[in-house]
């Protein structure tokens, strides 16, 4: 057979079973989809996603882009290992296949330098060869660089790096070996047939041919090894994130979203985590509290994985649900949601339990709007106080929902993983409002308006209080004039990273005080500590959290620390600090023109 | 009587050598904040499921720690979990853990993945 040697079979065998197991894995997955997300990819299949979706696939399965934003030397070392590998076979496959008028197999073009003995002799040829040396050459720059990692990450600007099981260090081992055995292969080839580029002449001319003889066979045979353990390893691997996040990708862009219960989109997003570490650094939990064992990337491991039971649910429920993790990840996995899913509590989550509820009437509010506090608002009294007044000021009539009693909005049940009984709640609170004949919804809590917002179906647009003023202002409806306190903002996780409202509480600050910005602001916001995702931390550890923000907010010496989320407020009121803590709408209510 | 809204209860007798205590022993090991505990109420003045009903969490967690579980399992079944008793607890008591851990117990269940 021309154009063959055993010394293939390794990798032909690999890659086969490669492509079955990913194959089998893809199609299991993709059956397990629930019947919502099967409607919503029959919806979209056929809008033009696909063209944006590969788009995006090149721009972050290759590129790496999104990485690269955060931190460069991260992103370069990806890329080079990514881009690099990818354009190796492409322009590889390129040069075999023009370098092979007959006998062609797939395998001819990774092992091309011993299969094509004959130097190079056309220009394009001789083009080909320098530049799979020169790419050959930037992936082994990208391998340094995830060695120099290995041994001490901060060099690359990681604090902390991922802990590995044994199979991720193994298949990990396969990988850093594959392209200086290429490299070692083609210079002994190089030495032997002078078929070499720049890189691989040159190293190929230090060897004397005698020994390149001996060496030539196995150092090919061990490359075609390395690829092979690479290949069949992968699919139980952090690196099945390389394929993965190509169709997470797609179904994203197709719209499909985390349901409530683990369905065959959560394992392509499990999969698709490629275990960088990312999400660990900035974890309050580690940052603050030294604990390190519960980040998303254990999480999703030990969820994938499910053998360590215990420990996927008290990584589970050891979380501030601050979403700082789903932020920066570089996959942009939904990390929030598999959380939430962790959490599902089975028959513990039973229906009916509000049943006491049924009494509760609507207000009759056709041309009011209704207002929501919040639980929360009633252990900050002077948030509703300050909002009822904002309202009077404006003209605009209004209902205060709950201002005696409250229901909850259900998310703090739903976060965790009482799904059941959320929905009763949020059945409960919509037939209310939507009874109400009220135009608006406006909260006062971030929380209550992330589930409002997100979670609900409301006939009705629904606002943030931090919105709202910021409209009443722009339109004149609300006079308020400038006092000369210097104040800095923090943004609560929900609003911010979970609702993306960063710019209408800063310009209701800056006309009504000077705002001064903070270190850590906007995406970047710390998390006060004191919130419902976590059950587990202690009032102790919650505090050491609630420290770090509230020095971070007092560093620019400001007069007044303003928040939009009433647990937030309370958080920070009891930190002992001089600076007066107040919500954006006391500010505001202050400051209203008689 | 003139209803005053409040009355002289009756006295209750717990014997603890005929009680099962494993399970209040247990939520103390899961949830060890609940040690601090000094039965002030503020969780039972703050609930919101208490605005609407006779639900009364002080009196639920009472009755857990001291062997009592009669009908605690539907009774706490009306917490919407907001999480207000956990803020205003002078003591630090992790009471959305508690609750959560006590429901856990006593319908003996865990998370569970499908």
């Amino acid at each position: 057979m021309e154009n063959f040697h055993p010394f293939v079979l390794p990798f032909v065998l690999g890659a086969y079973l490669l492509l079955i197991l990913c194959i089998y894995k893809y199609v299991r997955w993709v059956r397990q989809f629930d019947r919502f997300q099967r409607t919503v990819i029959w919806k979209n299949i056929f809008s033009g996603k696909l063209l944006p979706a590969i788009w995006e696939m090149f721009k972050e399965c290759l590129l790496h882009l999104r990485i690269t934003k955060k931190n460069w030397r991260l992103g370069y070392m990806h890329r080079s290992i990514a881009f690099g590998w990818f354009l190796l076979i492409v322009v590889g496959a390129i040069e075999s296949r023009l370098g092979t008028p007959k006998h062609f197999h797939f395998w001819v073009a990774i092992f091309y330098r011993y299969f094509h003995q004959a130097p190079p002799t056309t220009q394009s040829a001789l083009v080909f060869t320098h530049i799979m040396d020169a790419l050959l050459l930037y992936v082994l720059s990208g391998i340094t660089l995830a060695l120099v990692k290995k041994i001490h990450s901060r060099i690359l600007g990681m604090r902390r790096a991922t802990k590995h099981t044994v199979m991720d260090n193994t298949i990990r081992i396969a990988l850093w070996s594959i392209f200086p055995l290429r490299l070692l292969s083609e210079s002994l080839s190089a030495c032997l047939y002078h078929n070499g580029g720049f890189l691989t002449q040159t190293i190929g001319n230090l060897f004397s041919p005698a020994v390149a003889q001996v060496l030539e066979l196995p150092s090919w045979t061990l490359y075609s090894i390395a690829l092979c353990l690479f290949f069949i390893l992968l699919p139980f691997s952090r690196y099945m994130h390389i394929f993965t996040e190509i169709f997470l990708i797609y179904f994203r862009k197709l719209g499909v979203k985390e349901r409530v219960k683990m369905t065959g989109y959560t394992k392509f997003e499990l999969s698709a985590c490629s275990r960088c570490g990312i999400c660990i650094d900035r974890c309050p939990l580690y940052k603050d509290l030294g604990i390190m064992d519960v980040q998303s990337v254990y999480l999703l491991r030990n969820l994938r994985n499910l053998e360590h039971h215990k420990d996927i649910v008290e990584a589970g429920k050891n979380c501030l649900l601050c979403s700082q993790c789903a932020e920066d990840c570089p996959v942009d996995i939904d990390l929030m949601s598999i959380r939430r899913i962790s959490r599902d509590k089975g028959e513990l989550d039973t229906d009916g339990n509000y049943k006491y509820l049924h009494k509760v009437k609507a207000f009759n509010s056709i041309g009011r709007v209704a207002y929501f506090g919040g639980c929360m608002s009633q252990l900050t009294p002077a948030v509703g106080a300050s909002m009822e007044k904002i309202f009077q000021a404006a003209g605009q009539k209004f209902w205060y929902m709950d201002k005696e009693r409250t229901i909850c909005c259900g998310r703090p049940l739903a976060q965790q993983g009482f799904n059941k009984q959320a929905a009763e709640l949020r059945r409960k609170n919509t037939e209310l409002i939507h009874n109400s004949g009220a135009t608006a919804l406006i909260t006062s809590c971030p929380i209550c308006y992330n589930a409002f917002k997100n979670e609900y179906q409301l006939h009705i647009p629904v606002y943030h209080h931090t919105e709202y003023i910021d409209q009443l202002i722009r339109c004149g409806k609300l006079q308020v004039d400038k006092c000369d306190l210097k104040v800095t903002y923090h943004d609560p996780c929900e609003l911010g990273r979970g609702c993306h409202i960063y710019d209408e509480p800063r310009h209701v600050l800056q006309t009504v005080a000077t705002l001064l910005e903070t270190e850590n602001n906007r995406e970047n916001s710390l998390c006060c500590g004191i919130n419902l995702g976590n059950t587990v931390i202690t009032l102790d550890q919650q505090t050491t959290i609630r420290n770090t923000a509230l020095k971070n907010l007092t560093s620019p010496d400001p007069d007044m620390v303003v928040t939009a989320c009433p647990m937030c407020k309370r958080a920070f009121q009891h930190g002992g600090t001089n600076v007066e803590i107040k919500d954006i709408a006391e500010i505001v209510a202050n400051r209203i023109k008689s | 009587m003139a209803d005053f809204g409040f009355s002289l209860k009756k006295a209750r007798t717990v014997y603890l050598s005929k009680t099962d205590m494993r399970k209040a022993e247990q939520l103390i090991a899961t949830v060890p904040s609940y040690k601090l505990c000094i039965g002030c109420g503020g969780c039972t003045a703050s609930c919101s499921a208490r605005q609407f009903t006779d639900f009364n969490i002080r009196k639920a967690h009472n009755h857990f720690r001291r062997g009592q579980y009669d009908k605690l399992e539907e009774e706490l079944q009306k917490c919407m979990l907001c999480g207000k008793c956990t803020l205003v607890c002078p003591r630090g008591v992790n009471l959305r853990s508690l609750i959560i851990n006590m429901r856990q117990i006593l319908s003996n269940t865990t998370e569970i993945l499908a």
